[in-house]
């Protein structure tokens, strides 16, 4: 990408907005995201895929690369990684594993088993908020690595350890790598690439996709280049761990090497380490000494060549994704798909509920508000029944009940994961007041403070809240805010 | 050199109770007690586990119970079969002392079909080498003639048998690592067809081109021992999902009306009296009325330079995993990529050394398509030749080694020389078809001479036809 | 067909495959490679344009095993043969030279 000699021969045609530049420059960035896969096995083995055990107590012959072990594909890594691939519009091909040759601790046979010039799904593509459209280049099925931790050394880093101890519980766990086209632009996009590719893995049931614990991993490419000339040299980033993060270090990094250039230097193809407590990118490695990894297809794997029918299979189990999702609450509440409430709602997977809530009756918006705001520890399927929700929706919305009293109605309904809110309202004495009772109250506020009111009249909306405030202390918190203003300016226009 | 008991008749024997397994293990083990000092068959004889075995077997004979297809047969095993809890180092020092948490297939359905193994067979490291000299425990010694080699790489597996040692032993075949070591010391040897026998648990030279078979005194033990190893192993995934082949009943078909395929331009450079014997073949099959048809392989005599391309290439990504992390020598020193290639050079030989670079050269970057990648195209070109000879032919015939058992020293000066000894083994290795040696005569010195058998892909049964006619004629 | 191997691409591979040849073995190893790359050239004389590379001799494809758990080797068998472990760990001496 880096030796690429004119704009026309650039890897992406995607072109920044102004208001995108950095200073004049404009900000290329790839991702490459490892996930691993929700399998309940590794692979290329049996033993078991999990995180967080005791080391070393989930090891085969082959995870280990005993002597005379042989890898033998595992079904349904090999869905999961379909399902992914079809989630992003790729195309799923035949396809065919090699090895990849190097030395390295935590490679048990010194070669990792990945896909090269023939991946599983390519061609792909996702859409952010904006209709910004990113393309995948591919998204591939490879092993994972053990793990090494350094002892000796300051704070378990690599450098100055005394020694590494290895654990295999890791190794040979299925791995999707999702390799985007250079077709970010802003840092705000690249968390947005992570954020929906995070929404759609999680969807479609491929990964846990849990940054922290690092089933979710970024390596981030970042190159800056003035608009209309060839794409500047790139570097690439790693232990990228959190969507902060990724922002964080495009940020750090398009600063580092605009500078660079602006001051007369130029970027040397570099790997990258981001340190997240001190927000910078440190140097692991420069690009000369890049390894050879001799790659060859695996002798001890067959070809894999998904048919029509089993692709067709995979494709129509797939659940609705996230983007459609969105976009069928938007419609049913009268928000924007881009809102805020609809991206939570959907990513924390209520939107089935809420439709259930609009179908037994109860007001959809008004809904979304309540489970945005109360539902955030509640599971997919909260266990306050839908109907319940349903009745509050409508009491609020009827009048019946203020929004205060709603709130509260709302926080006893999820502690109590349900109730009957019309005896609940009755209970504590809730039931907004009617007009009339109101009107009387509104008069005696203006009575009792001429002042306030001679100001709200002449515009000051500030006065307002005094005579709101009078009204609701005097209703004992019974008054709807919103009747009281509606009264006040009525009594103001007439 | 006392008559050796048959892999068929041990199990007759033992399994209807007229013969003890016990019985039959203490005549292997004397005869290891006395040659096995000077011949060098085995790194490990498993003496007590084999008696436990073989007592176990009686047992349950006497108690009526169902007992295995090869109750009693005692059986020797080339030391890169992985034998959990039992020592397995491939000849190598970087693998001296490991024991195996797990079993190969075929060692678990030998097992299960009442084997008893008596030892861990010598070999060249790795299996890589024609002669058994390449071993780091010392070479193993021809047991028809002590001042010469038994070939290798299997060479401990056939002294074993030729010796005494057990009644059948198994070893693996890359290149010829079975078939010339049976050639040479008078025995029957199977490369399968790849993907007939499961690889899990053999450590790998050559991954595409490795196979497990049978060193016999008979083509009817070869042909059982096939049955009892062979079918589909979900735990190998270029193992044929197929059954075992049935072998026993046809070797008594004969080959009237059968095409054996004579090579015209066959490689140069085989001896005389191998060649008589070829011939001698050839006449004893027209004379069990097959017909002896004459059929070309342009490419054959590229098979040498395309598998020691291809071979090393495999085993230079197989042997990484040496690396003195998880198992077997480490040389301690003061960093990783210092106990790595400390590890590495004490821990190999020379004849693995050469091969691994060799093959690291021929996939790096750079020289991957003018070496690697040419290879490949060259292996399909025999690959080529072969499926139009099968189209005129059920089988062809060719010697399996150019010459008869060769004195110790005699080549390992010279690698080319050694890599010689398989210029008509190797190309049935790259084809991935099935082949067999089968002794027919002797010649120079009264050594024997063995006839290679080649069949196409799954052409076991026609093979073993062919075979079992050769041996009726020898 | 590259020109003959020289004596720094041998030391390269030999590091490549983490092998620590002496100058003596790098001598030896490079007249022998040069031999054996020389026997190659034979196949220049084929003609190679249109033929497939022929990786695997037996035409599998899709095999595939179900998703389901066996039990794990017992770690302390599988530690005991380790050059070096410690706290269920294999243990290897200071990584320097890589990335981390």
């Amino acid at each position: 990408m880096s030796t690429s000699t004119g704009a026309a021969q650039n890897p992406s045609s995607v072109v920044a907005s102004a208001e995108q530049l950095i200073d004049g420059w404009e900000l290329v960035v790839g991702l490459e995201v490892h996930v691993e896969l929700a399998t309940k096995t590794k692979l290329f083995s049996a033993s078991a895929n999990r995180f967080g055990d005791e080391p070393n107590t989930h090891i085969d012959p082959v995870t280990l690369g005993l002597p005379g072990a042989l890898p033998v594909l595992n079904r349904h890594a090999v869905e999961l990684a379909m399902r992914l691939g079809l989630a992003l519009n790729c195309r799923v091909q035949p396809c065919s594993f090699h090895r990849k040759n190097y030395f390295y601790p935590d490679l048990p046979k010194a070669y990792q088993i990945s896909q090269y010039d023939q991946p599983l799904n390519v061609d792909g593509f996702l859409m952010l908020p904006g209709e910004v459209r990113i393309g995948i280049e591919r998204a591939h099925l490879e092993e994972d690595t053990g793990k090494s931790t350094h002892f000796g050394g300051a704070e378990g880093r690599i450098h100055g350890s005394e020694y590494s101890l290895i654990d295999f519980n890791r190794a040979g766990v299925p791995l999707v790598e999702i390799v985007s086209r250079p077709d970010i632009r802003t840092s705000e996009q690249a968390k947005q690439y992570v954020s929906e590719l995070r929404a759609i893995l999680l969807a479609v049931g491929a990964s846990d996709a849990k940054m922290e614990e690092g089933s979710m991993r970024c390596d981030v490419n970042v190159s800056v280049h003035k608009p209309g000339t060839p794409f500047g040299t790139r570097c690439e980033i790693k232990n990228v761990n959190s969507i902060r993060a990724v922002g964080r270090a495009i940020d750090y990094e398009a600063r580092r090497q605009i500078d660079i250039i602006t001051s007369g230097g130029s970027i040397k193809q570099q790997t990258l380490h981001w340190d997240d407590a001190a927000g910078r990118t440190n140097v692991l490695r420069t690009k000369e000494d890049a390894d050879d990894y001799r790659y060859f297809l695996e002798p001890d794997l067959v070809p894999l060549a998904p048919d029509t029918a089993w692709v067709e299979q995979v494709r129509s189990a797939l659940p609705p994704l996230p983007a459609a999702r969105r976009e069928t609450l938007a419609k049913l509440t009268g928000q924007s798909k881009e809102s805020e409430a609809v991206a939570v709602v959907v990513e924390r997977g209520q939107d089935t509920y809420l439709a259930e809530v609009a179908k037994v009756g109860g007001d959809a918006a008004r809904a979304l508000v309540y489970v945005q705001q109360a539902f955030a520890e509640e599971a997919a399927s909260p266990r306050v029944p839908a109907g319940d929700l349903a009745a509050l929706t409508l009491m609020e919305k009827n009048a019946k009940i203020t929004a205060t009293q709603a709130k509260t109605l709302l926080a006893e309904l999820v502690a109590n994961g349900g109730g009957d809110v019309i005896a609940m309202a009755k209970s504590k004495g809730f039931e907004a007041m009617d007009t009339s009772a109101l009107e009387g109250l509104v008069d005696a506020a203006i009575a009792a403070d001429p002042d306030a009111w001679a100001k709200f009249k002449a515009g000051e909306q500030k006065a307002m809240g005094a005579l709101v405030g009078a009204v609701m202390k005097s209703s004992k918190g019974k008054a709807d805010g919103k009747a009281v203003t509606a009264l006040l300016q009525a009594k103001a226009n007439a | 050199m006392a008559q050796r008991r048959t892999v068929v008749d041990i199990a007759a024997g033992v399994s209807s109770g007229a013969l003890s397994a016990s019985a039959v293990l203490e005549e292997n083990l004397a005869a290891i007690g006395s040659r096995e000092k000077e011949i060098h068959a085995f790194n490990l004889v498993t003496a007590e586990r084999a008696r436990e075995r073989a007592a176990q077997i009686d047992t349950d004979v006497k108690a009526g119970k169902k007992v295995g297809r090869l109750a009693g047969v005692t059986i020797a095993l080339k030391d890169n079969m992985c034998t959990r809890g039992v020592e397995t180092t491939c000849s190598s020092k970087i693998l001296a002392g490991w024991k195996p948490p797990y079993d190969a297939t075929v060692v678990r359905r030998l097992a299960d079909e009442g084997a008893v193994f008596v030892g861990k067979t010598n070999l060249d490291e790795f299996a890589m080498g024609s002669s058994t000299e390449n071993s780091a425990f010392g070479p193993t010694r021809n047991p028809l003639d002590t001042s010469r080699v038994p070939g290798g790489s299997s060479g401990g597996s056939a002294a074993a048998v030729a010796a005494g040692f057990a009644a059948a032993s198994f070893g693996s075949d890359t290149g010829g690592s079975i078939r010339q070591p049976a050639a040479l010391c008078g025995l029957v040897g199977v490369k399968p067809t790849y993907g007939t026998v499961s690889r899990q648990g053999l450590i790998a030279f050559g991954s595409s081109l490795d196979q497990i078979g049978p060193f016999s005194s008979t083509v009817a033990d070869s042909a059982l021992l096939m049955e009892v190893i062979a079918g589909h192993d979900p735990l190998d995934s270029t193992s044929i999902p197929q059954p075992a082949p049935s072998l026993l009943n046809v070797l008594d078909q004969g080959v009237k009306g059968m095409r054996i395929g004579r090579i015209t331009d066959m490689p140069e450079g085989s001896s005389p009296d191998v060649l008589a014997r070829l011939e001698a073949a050839f006449e004893a099959l027209r004379g069990a009325g097959a017909q002896i048809v004459d059929v070309k392989m342009p490419s054959m005599s590229f098979g040498l330079t395309a598998y020691y391309l291809v071979a090393p290439a495999e085993a230079s990504s197989n042997l990484a995993r040496f690396d003195g992390v998880r198992y077997g020598l480490r040389v301690d020193a003061k960093d990783l990529n210092a106990m790595y290639g400390a590890t590495r050079a004490a821990g190999f030989g020379d004849e693995v050394k050469r091969r691994i670079m060799l093959g690291t050269y021929a996939l790096s970057a750079g020289y991957y398509d003018a070496y690697y990648g040419k290879a490949l195209k060259v292996r399909r070109l025999i690959a080529d030749d072969f499926a139009k000879a099968y189209e005129s032919c059920d089988a062809i015939l060719t010697p399996t080694s150019p010459t008869v058992a060769f004195k110790f020293g005699d080549k390992t000066s010279n690698p080319l020389a050694m890599y010689l000894c398989d210029v008509f083994t190797i190309p049935t290795n790259l084809a991935g078809h099935a082949a067999m040696s089968v002794p027919f005569g002797t010649g120079e010195a009264g050594l024997p001479v063995g006839v290679q058998v080649l069949a196409p892909a799954l052409g076991e049964a026609p093979m073993f036809r062919v075979a079992a006619e050769l041996e009726r004629n020898a | 067909m590259p020109e003959a191997i020289s004596r720094e691409t041998v030391a390269k591979v030999a590091r490549l495959a983490r092998l620590d040849l002496t100058d003596a073995e790098i001598e030896r190893m490079t007249s022998q490679l040069a031999g054996m790359l020389d026997h190659f050239r034979d196949v220049d004389a084929l003609d190679l344009s249109n033929v497939e590379p022929m990786n695997q001799p037996i035409p599998l494809t899709n095999v595939l095993r179900d998703d389901v758990v066996a039990p794990s080797l017992d770690r302390d068998e599988v530690l005991a043969s380790a050059p070096a472990a410690q706290d269920g760990r294999f243990r290897v001496p200071p990584i320097i030279g890589f990335e981390e």
